[in-house]
């Protein structure tokens, strides 16, 4: 059995055979309770990737492994239990008409009993802050709430990896900031890996681990202070880089040379701080 | 589009209606249905109006919401008192207008025929108002389960409906959004001779049809991956439960209808 | 065209159980020429009032002008489509409006609405076309080949080729890339200066508030929260904490270095390198600034 809880092995996918590659020869792993960012601009192959990993779509070339199982076409029920997954759009993957009936909805597929089912609603809807509407239908509840819904209907089949495309990406900043609040509860309170695809730099920031795909290719991976401090390649690629990053480049070229890349405004702050009471 | 027809719009509450079992209310106003036109004489129709106000009034819903939905009944109500009024020929004569005869049968047939119209609407739209589409659907489900036995696909009826069911309210936010779009764009969905607006009735609905189809796409997607492969080993959360509840209601419906037999006129 | 809300009060479904007051009792004036940015949380009412300012509703109470148009509860202009062809409206997720079998046709198809002449309209397809930085040879193919924001940038054409007065952008980045993002609010600032327009952006970026607005409006269930200049509006952190929103990112971190360093380097939208190097003065221990 693999140690890796993802394993991506020389994979490269198209849609069909005239259309050129959509991924070239990607390889990556997960590692078990990892956090990673997937990064890149439209169209670089990310959402791509979240499909494979879930067996909604199986490469041309290459392997991939989910704890140690390859998916193919007759493990990929199995592989499902194993990986959930968060969409873009809130509304085209609420299934249920109420919320308890959407998180619900991936236990009855499994044939989970009914008693099991109530307290795994309770559980999972506790810890993504929905308690109050579990009889409300989709309709009545934001971007941001039919999310978190969607959050906890994939952690109600108990999965060990969390995948989001994108699924900030039509929300407000307050469905985001919401957003970013749940998998922070979700990752002290469930030993799962998350994979985050975005363009959300906030979002970049709290992964371990970032993975940059450009053209359809793995064009870096770091953390993120290693991806951050190659600002101008990013740039390049159409990615955006912080503010933060943005600003000690400015202060560098001023002649203030500091050590290591900061990654929130206190970091950087203190360092300044510490430059400051050097001198 | 809030003021339209009530029929088929659900009031969130929790009044006794609302907590009934949905086949326990759906079988009431079959049974309902039916025996309406075995009323012909005024106790057993107020036995009858009787039931269905005290249905009504047990809904916790304001009754004038009630009413003003069906508003567009009433006219159809008053056109059929109005014909049965001319047509009936029975009895003395009331009023002459002109050679045009109202009869005294014409009066009592008109009120009779109207008020079984309006009942059967009020009940049948009472379970609409207290019962939500999905329990309704279950209902269906459960009530049509032995059809599965001849291979009849219920199951993917069923979800089926619930999921039109769901996707309804989101459907009707997007048609709104796109015509109001295309009405900013100077397209006229309100005046004009026929032709032209069936012509403005194009830039609605095509895109409406292009997201309806994607949404299909990822909504087929977005079941693929959370598990969905037909009814094969499934569960289900929603349970349908009959309660001592039902069983008063039942009951009632019992009395209701030994009365409207015992007061009903035979020969 | 000066447009004014006055009083304006906006009940949905009004006399039903799903009743809601969308707009309370709101009052505003964006003068001729103005870029104003309305920013609020979902639910703010942003969407409602955009509607009232090209007449697709009415208000239940008070009263909306713009120009010499002037809706309430009981009386709409006489021309709603002319008052519609000065006030173009690009809603959220815009390319969900195409439909036509070409970009050109769905390009033409506002003007065409509004009677303009079919050579003012090829003349007008053609120009709007490049406004929106896409080449003439699209003009020919089908809006459902092409990309997302590419779409997007077509739905936009559609609004600019009725020639508006007024453009009111309703979101006009969501969804799309970083990059993708920069190109379409850059492209709305040329075009307000180039066709002397009044725009109103309605956004969730204070990022792009501050950069392009002249004037910055702040809703909060349905009220006015607050307006202003960006500058003075965003230095009120406290009162914009109080509904839940954020100060941009560089005003922000200037308010902690003031704080820390206990030195304030003013904002006036001055670039990335004057900070650092205002920043670089304090943080050297050089002569103080401001």
């Amino acid at each position: 059995m693999s140690a890796y809880r993802v394993e991506f092995r020389n994979v490269s996918f198209k849609y069909d055979n005239e259309q050129p590659w959509v991924l070239k020869d990607c390889s990556f792993t997960v590692d078990p309770d990892e956090s990673i960012a997937i990064i890149g601009h439209n169209g670089s192959g990310k959402s791509t990737i979240a499909k494979l990993m879930n067996g909604l779509l199986f490469p041309q070339e290459g392997e991939i492994f989910i704890e140690g199982m390859e998916v193919t076409p007759e493990t990929v029920w199995d592989i499902r239990k194993e990986v959930g997954m968060v969409f873009q759009n809130p509304d085209n993957q609420f299934v249920g008409t109420t919320v308890q009936d959407d998180v619900a909805f991936g236990m009855e597929n499994r044939g989970v009993p009914r008693k099991e089912m109530r307290k795994r609603i309770d559980e999972t809807l506790h810890i993504v802050g929905m308690t109050e509407y579990v009889l409300t239908e989709p309709h009545r509840l934001s971007g941001g709430q039919k999310q978190r819904v969607a959050i906890a209907s994939v952690l109600a089949i108990q999965p060990n990896v969390l995948i989001l495309d994108e699924a900030t990406a039509m929300l407000d900043p307050r469905g985001r900031k919401e957003i970013m609040n749940t998998l922070h509860r979700v990752q002290t309170e469930r030993s799962v890996s998350l994979i985050t695809i975005t363009h959300d730099l906030h979002e970049v920031i709290q992964a371990e681990r970032v993975i940059v795909l450009n053209k359809g290719e793995i064009w870096d991976e770091g953390t993120p202070r290693e991806i951050f401090a190659k600002k101008k390649a990013l740039r390049e690629i159409g990615l955006d880089v912080p503010f933060i990053t943005t600003l000690k480049d400015e202060l560098e070229k001023s002649g203030i040379h500091l050590e290591q890349e900061p990654l929130n405004h206190e970091q950087l702050l203190e360092d300044l701080w510490i430059y400051h009471s050097n001198m | 589009m809030g003021n339209g027809l009530i029929i088929g719009q659900y009031v969130p509450g929790n009044s006794i209606p609302h907590q009934l079992d949905p086949r326990t209310k759906i079988t009431i106003i079959f049974i309902f249905v039916v025996t309406v036109f075995f009323a012909n004489n005024v106790w057993s129709y107020g036995i009858l109006a009787l039931f269905a106000i005290v249905s009504m009034l047990l809904t916790r819903i304001r009754i004038g919401y009630i009413m003003k939905g069906l508003l567009p009944i009433w006219f159809l109500i008053a056109f059929t008192f109005i014909l049965h009024l001319f047509i009936t020929k029975e009895g003395a004569v009331l009023v002459d207008i002109l050679g045009l005869k109202i009869h005294v049968g014409g009066v009592i047939q008109g009120f009779a025929i109207s008020l079984r119209f309006f009942l059967l609407i009020l009940v049948t739209s009472l379970l609409t108002l207290t019962t939500t589409p999905i329990e309704i659907t279950d209902a269906i489900e459960y009530m049509f389960h032995p059809l599965k036995k001849i291979k009849f696909p219920v199951h993917e009826l069923a979800l089926m409906m619930s999921i039109s069911l769901r996707f309804i309210p989101t459907l009707m936010q997007e048609t709104d959004k796109i015509s109001k779009a295309q009405a900013s764009r100077g397209v006229d969905f309100r005046t004009g001779p026929i032709k032209e607006r069936v012509k403005a009735v194009v830039p609605l609905l095509i895109p409406l049809f292009v997201s309806a189809f994607k949404r299909a796409e990822e909504l087929a997607m977005a079941m693929e991956a959370r598990g969905y492969n037909g009814d094969i080993g499934r569960t289900k959360l929603r349970e349908l439960k009959i309660t001592s509840l039902d069983v008063i209601a039942y009951i009632l419906l019992a009395i209701a209808i030994a009365g409207l037999f015992v007061t009903r006129t035979y020969g | 065209m000066d447009i004014s809300l006055e009083h304006v009060t906006y009940i949905y479904q009004e006399n039903s159980p799903f009743s809601h007051k969308a707009l309370d009792n709101m009052s505003m004036h964006i003068p001729s020429g103005s870029f104003v940015a309305i920013i609020g949380h979902t639910g703010s009412g942003k969407s409602t009032l955009i509607q009232h300012i090209n007449g697709l509703v009415r208000p239940t109470k008070g009263k909306v002008s713009i120009g010499d148009y002037q809706l309430t509860h009981d009386t709409k202009p006489d021309n709603m489509k002319e008052l519609r062809s000065k006030v173009g409206v690009v809603f959220q997720y815009p390319e969900h409006q195409l439909f036509e079998e070409t970009i050109a046709k769905d390009i033409a198809f506002g003007p065409e609405n509004f009677g303009v002449t079919q050579e003012e309209i090829d003349r007008r397809v053609e120009k709007t076309i490049q406004d929106v930085g896409l080449d003439q040879s699209y003009l020919e193919k089908s809006p459902f080949d092409l990309s997302g924001g590419q779409m997007r940038r077509v739905a936009i054409a559609g609004v600019l080729a009725v020639d508006p007065e007024v453009l009111v952008l309703d979101e006009p980045t969501a969804g799309l890339d970083p990059r993708g993002q920069s190109e379409i609010m850059d492209m709305f600032a040329k075009l307000h200066v180039e066709k002397e327009l009044t725009t109103i952006l309605v956004t969730h970026s204070m990022e792009d508030a501050l950069a392009y607005a002249d004037h910055v409006f702040i809703l909060n269930k349905g009220s006015l929260f607050m307006e202003g200049p960006p500058l003075e509006v965003f230095a009120e952190k406290e009162a914009l904490q109080q509904v839940d929103l954020d100060v941009p990112e560089v005003m922000q971190f200037l308010n902690a270095f003031e704080q820390k360093f206990n030195q304030k380097i003013p904002y006036t939208k001055q670039s990335m390198k004057e900070i650092a190097q205002a920043m670089a003065q304090i943080v050297k221990g050089g002569q103080s600034h401001g």
